[in-house]
């Protein structure tokens, strides 16, 4: 049955869970962050089988479950003759959520730069701007602000992703619920108190970044852009 | 021993399992198909208590995380209301569906919504009821517009149904586990036959979404 002594009990267990839970969160999503414009190079080299191998990697990585990937890290990865090398739980978390995620968000920056205007890219040659000054200074300031609000979803679905890691031994909430579960016989409680804790970090989240994408959304509109925004006053937005 | 003789004698292990992971994967799909249905027009009812009750199931199950829900259908349901799901597979079947279903009733919703509201006038226009409408004009639209996102979230079913081995259901990863257990050497190879299982699996999935996504497009009237 319901136990408030047992609910207040695991509140400071899970509370510090909590933090874990939320820097291994930001690490895996920087993480991915990063190593997601490795593929959007990659996929970029004209060369085709390059490109090919490219694609089966990332959708391999795609449709395979995120949990043995971190298995095949954990367990896996130090049996590999040769170049075996034993991970701590958190470089596994990172780098494991940190790859399977990467695959997502490149694709997310791909329509982002997909999206800059053809213009643009005809324009940095006909400056004969450098390679580095073309992606730098005029193709992703374009292509990535109007992607912010996928790329917070993401943030949020790697957030609810994160509980994987406790299999791994990673001291996240899940982990902690877990450990008091065992140490007192009650999980019930413990269950409870985490999916309340996610549910009031990641239902907020989820809010803001839909008032974000709707501010974004008229701030990048291609057909209304900031200069036409006087013409639509006192007629409801939607979106 | 050999790579491939190792292969050889794990393949079978993994095959043992394979059952249970598709077992899971069409009956969660279906139930989660059920509930995405459910949830998607009880979101857009008339009656606000229905609508309110929806949004607040759905928020629910979308704001934590599966493997939680999972755990929580698995050891707190029993305990809280006494209520004994009768096996693991239920307690799988349900908390997967339960997910699944209230992120998709979203795609539902999201797809009624975006056929285009000349359509339900001509359909008003044409002196249809409120039922005949959504089911000779509205719904066949939207489902077309559904289906690619459908397939995405096949997708990602397939993926979630690896948690259940953490519950102890015999999945291909549970299998693999069991011999990583009495072979310690073989682990890397286990695991990465699980994954190209996994893919193998989801192959035929990513085609099926690739066909929806050409198809969704024809015959609908969107905004």
């Amino acid at each position: 049955m319901w136990n408030w002594d047992m609910f207040f009990g695991s509140l400071p267990m899970v509370f510090k869970g909590m933090w874990v839970t939320l820097g291994v969160t930001i690490a895996c999503y920087l993480f991915a962050m990063v190593f997601g414009f490795v593929w959007v190079f990659l996929k970029r080299i004209p060369f085709k089988p390059i490109q090919w191998i490219v694609s089966i990697i990332l959708e391999f990585i795609r449709s395979t479950p995120p949990l043995v990937q971190l298995f095949f890290l954990f367990f896996g990865l130090p049996m590999v003759p040769y170049i075996g090398v034993s991970l701590s739980p958190l470089t596994v978390a990172v780098i494991g959520l940190g790859v399977h995620f990467s695959t997502y968000i490149s694709e997310i920056y791909r329509s982002g730069i997909e999206s800059v205007d053809k213009g643009q890219w005809e324009a940095s040659i006909a400056l004969n701007l450098s390679v580095k000054d073309k992606w730098i200074k005029v193709i992703l300031p374009q292509a990535i602000p109007p992607t912010i609000p996928m790329l917070g979803n993401y943030l949020i679905i790697m957030f609810k992703e994160v509980p994987l890691t406790s299999t791994v031994g990673v001291a996240g909430m899940l982990f902690m619920a877990d450990k008091f579960g065992a140490r007192n016989w009650a999980y019930l409680e413990p269950y409870t108190l985490v999916a309340i804790f996610f549910l009031l970090l990641s239902y907020p989240s989820a809010v803001l970044i839909k008032k974000l994408e709707n501010k974004l959304n008229r701030r990048f509109d291609k057909k209304a852009p900031l200069g036409a925004k006087n013409l639509k006053k006192g007629v409801a937005i939607d979106g | 021993m050999s790579p491939i003789s190792q292969i050889g004698e794990i393949f079978p292990v993994l095959v043992q399992g394979l059952n249970t992971t598709i077992l899971i994967l069409i009956t969660s799909a279906f139930f989660s198909f059920l509930v995405a249905f459910i949830a998607g027009f009880g979101r857009l009812s008339k009656n606000i208590i229905l609508r309110k009750c929806t949004g607040f199931f759905v928020e629910i199950f979308r704001g934590t995380s599966l493997i939680i829900q999972l755990f929580w259908f698995f050891y707190a349901l029993p305990i809280l209301f006494g209520i004994d799901l009768g096996s693991e597979f239920w307690a799988c079947v349900i908390a997967i569906s339960m997910n699944y279903g209230a992120y998709m009733s979203e795609t539902v919703r999201g797809s009624i919504l975006s056929v285009s509201h000349g359509q339900t006038e001509a359909a008003i226009a044409l002196n249809m009821s409120r039922f005949q409408r959504m089911k000779i004009v509205i719904l066949p639209q939207a489902i077309r517009m559904m289906l690619p996102e459908f397939g995405n979230y096949l997708i990602q079913m397939l993926k979630a149904t690896s948690l259940i081995s953490l519950v102890g259901l015999a999945d291909i990863v549970y299998k693999g586990q069991l011999y990583t257990n009495t072979n310690l050497s073989a682990t890397p190879t286990v695991y990465l036959l699980i994954l190209v299982f996994y893919f193998m699996i989801a192959l035929p999935l990513i085609g099926l979404t690739k066909w929806a996504e050409k198809q969704s497009s024809k015959g609908v009237a969107s905004q």
